[in-house]
């Protein structure tokens, strides 16, 4: 789960990070009050959507009155930002970030995240901040600093300085930077985030060294234990039908194809996905009915994936361990009841109850093309809309 | 002929009075395993269609002599099991669990690197050794025994490997399905070791699927050290980036980890690639023929 970058400095002031005073702001008279309340001569207003490149997109902008906080704000607000993260639909600004303005002497970058490689916390660093860090660690791999920390041991004191140091950090600098780093580990460990990226960490005209920019992700499977995080999900910047399988426990990913595709096992839906383009089609969407599913959610699983319109046929692959064949036979009927499916549905079954499921589908009166195989399964569904590419 | 678990595993199952942990008990046992024990807190004394119920692992595994766990426990408490197990000298811990968080992973991951025990898992299916011992929630009817090695991230997937092995009339050493997560226990390079250092897996299907580095890394250690013939599919090829598919750890991130990289790796390292997953067991066959 993402949040926005004025939830991520809340948490991360919280424990301790040094981030700049401001306060989020949804209407233009909000943002013109928070600019007063800020008390300063400027101060830098932040489209907020949930994608960087903002500032490039002109959705950052250095003001010097609450009228131009104001009419800015006004400017972003319920309008469409449009960044090389966003895809050219861009994203709706529903709230704007009004910020105190730091002099700038020094970017740098800092980010925290799961290295799978090393099971463990890593910190990225390096000196050059402000910019794309994938495309630094593409160029100038050797600008990049990487510390796997040991989760038993912690952040040791002089791992971090090992990272100050390395970032060309003095003085005053080196301290400053030991606690902010030790705030962010603590942060990233006790509110269960995948990944914290400061971007930029800059160092001020006066000494300072602060987290001008944050970005938080959360692993999901940790929300559980953060009823307080869960609650900043933005439902208006993820697509409303995976919002909607989330609810069913579903895993689905929208994509751009027109084959509907119901499997059951996240591997085998990649694969699904995977052969209907290997037989000339585009698959519509990633979904996973999970291991347990039960009629109710087979159906929901249907209306959603019916729900985008560019489907023009369904392949539903299963192999049933833990899923029983008659189950998804039987949610698939009710489902293409409800909604009094028209297009080509192709059904591949095999494993636990195959034959009571097959039996059901049979004896359904529903038009279902029966598959053999995977294989046979990819051939009659883009054979079904007049995609299939010889193999 | 097998990796890691045969008829001689003794296994205690934690979480064993939950729905799941009793349905996979049952058909683990049917299969012909020994499930000699169960594990739930504040349940010890009691029993499970007459598998003997322990309030820890420690006791479970003093009275039965258990020497492999499986654990259905819920995610919220799942590592601590795990960490249970590997404190009271379990050799073998099978995590089936889906959705632990990561960071209870990166602790258990460490803790138990200072062990002698192995992890399997979590977010898998488990492990088969076809006609001797199955542990896990996989079908059993679909295995076949005989000398093929099967490593996968995925469950269904396997199922799909192995059951079109079995219909062209080829049976599998033994199948590990080692997780779906970004941390797991037992990876892909220590799967295809304990393959190609048993006398009776003859060949190695290997699926991976996008996200981390792993596959690129298994392709690198074949090169070097495999000389049995190793087929491999990588799910994936249409995912798009920085979306998680279903698995934790299917997700391309930074640019890494697309099917495309993976693929390409295991090319270079002279591994046969299934372009379609439709493919695996016919691909093998040709390995097996030579003619791939």
């Amino acid at each position: 789960m993402n949040i926005h970058e004025f939830q991520a400095k809340q948490i991360l002031g919280r424990f301790g990070a040094p981030v700049p005073k401001g306060q989020p702001a949804s209407t233009p008279d909000e943002a013109a009050a928070a600019f007063r309340a800020l008390g300063l001569s400027k101060a830098v207003v932040k489209a907020q959507i949930h994608a960087g490149g903002r500032g490039k997109a002109g959705g950052v902008k250095l003001l010097s009155s609450a009228d131009e906080a104001r009419d800015f704000a006004a400017k972003l607000l319920g309008k469409q930002l449009v960044t090389h993260q966003t895809g050219p639909e861009g994203r709706v600004v529903r709230r704007v970030y009004v910020e105190e303005a730091s002099q700038v002497a020094r970017e740098l970058y800092l980010g925290l995240l799961v290295d799978r490689k090393s099971g463990s916390v890593s910190v990225i660093a390096s000196t050059e901040g402000g910019m794309d860090i994938e495309e630094v660690a593409a160029k100038t791999p050797d600008r990049i600093i990487t510390e796997a920390i040991n989760p038993l041991l912690g952040l040791s004191g002089f791992v971090a300085r090992k990272i100050a140091f390395a970032l060309g950090l003095k003085d005053k600098e080196v301290n400053q930077f030991v606690t902010l780093l030790t705030a962010l580990y603590r942060a990233f460990w006790e509110t269960d985030a995948s990944l914290i990226e400061i971007n930029p960490l800059v160092v001020t005209a006066d000494g300072r060294v602060i987290c001008l920019d944050a970005k938080m992700s959360f692993d999901d499977n940790g929300l559980f234990r953060h009823p307080d995080i869960r609650e900043m999900r933005d439902s208006n910047e993820e697509d409303p039908a995976e919002t909607e399988a989330a609810k069913f426990e579903l895993s689905y990913v929208h994509l751009d194809g027109n084959i509907g595709c119901m499997v059951n096992g996240a591997g085998l839906a990649m694969a699904t996905m995977d052969i209907v383009k290997y037989y000339g089609a585009e698959p519509a969407n990633f979904l996973d009915v999970g291991g347990g599913a039960n009629t109710e959610k087979v159906a929901a699983a249907f209306r959603i994936l019916l729900s985008d319109k560019r489907v023009k046929a369904v392949l539903i692959n299963i192999f049933g361990g833990i899923m029983r064949c008659d189950v998804l036979a039987q949610g698939v009927v009710e489902a293409a009841r409800q909604v009094n499916l028209s297009l080509p549905l192709v059904v591949r079954m095999e494993g636990t109850n195959v034959d009571q499921g097959k039996k059901i589908l049979a004896d359904s009166g529903i038009k279902v093309i029966a598959a053999a195989d995977l294989a046979d399964a990819a051939r009659r569904v883009t054979e079904a809309i007049g995609a299939r590419k010889a193999q | 002929m097998s990796i890691l678990v045969n008829k001689n595993s003794r296994v205690l199952t934690q979480g064993i009075t939950g729905a799941t942990g009793q349905l996979h008990t049952r058909a683990c046992r049917e299969y012909g395993t020994q499930m000699v024990a169960g594990v739930v807190p504040g349940k010890g004394g009691t029993s499970f269609e007459g598998i003997p119920i322990f309030n820890t692992v420690e006791q479970a595994r003093r009275e039965t002599a258990a020497n492999v766990a499986v654990s259905y426990v819920p995610p919220a408490f799942a590592a601590d099991g795990i960490l249970e197990s590997a404190a009271a000298g379990i050799e073998l811990v099978i995590c089936i669990t889906e959705g632990i968080p990561v960071l209870d992973m990166v602790k258990v991951k460490h803790f138990l690197g200072e062990t002698k025990t192995r992890l399997i898992g979590p977010n898998c299916p488990g492990i088969i050794t076809p006609g001797e011992c199955k542990i896990g929630i996989m079908p059993g009817y679909i295995h076949k025994q005989g000398d093929i090695g099967v490593v996968s991230r995925s469950g269904t997937l396997t199922y799909e490997a192995v059951f079109q092995l079995t219909q062209l009339g080829i049976g599998q050493s033994s199948c590990i399905g080692i997780g779906g997560d970004p941390i797991v226990g037992t990876s892909h390079i220590d799967a295809l070791k304990l393959f190609n250092e048993d006398p009776k897996t003859r060949a190695i299907i290997m699926i991976g699927e996008i996200g981390g580095t792993a596959e690129e890394e298994a392709a690198a250690y074949i090169k070097q050290n495999v000389k049995k013939p190793v087929v491999a599919f990588i799910a994936g090829q249409t995912a798009p980036k920085g979306r998680r598919m279903g698995h934790a750890g299917a997700i391309i991130s930074g640019g890494r980890g697309t099917a495309a990289d993976k693929i390409a790796a295991l090319k270079a390292a002279g591994i046969t690639v299934a372009m379609s997953p439709a493919e695996l067991g016919t691909t093998m066959k040709s390995a097996l023929e030579g003619k791939a």
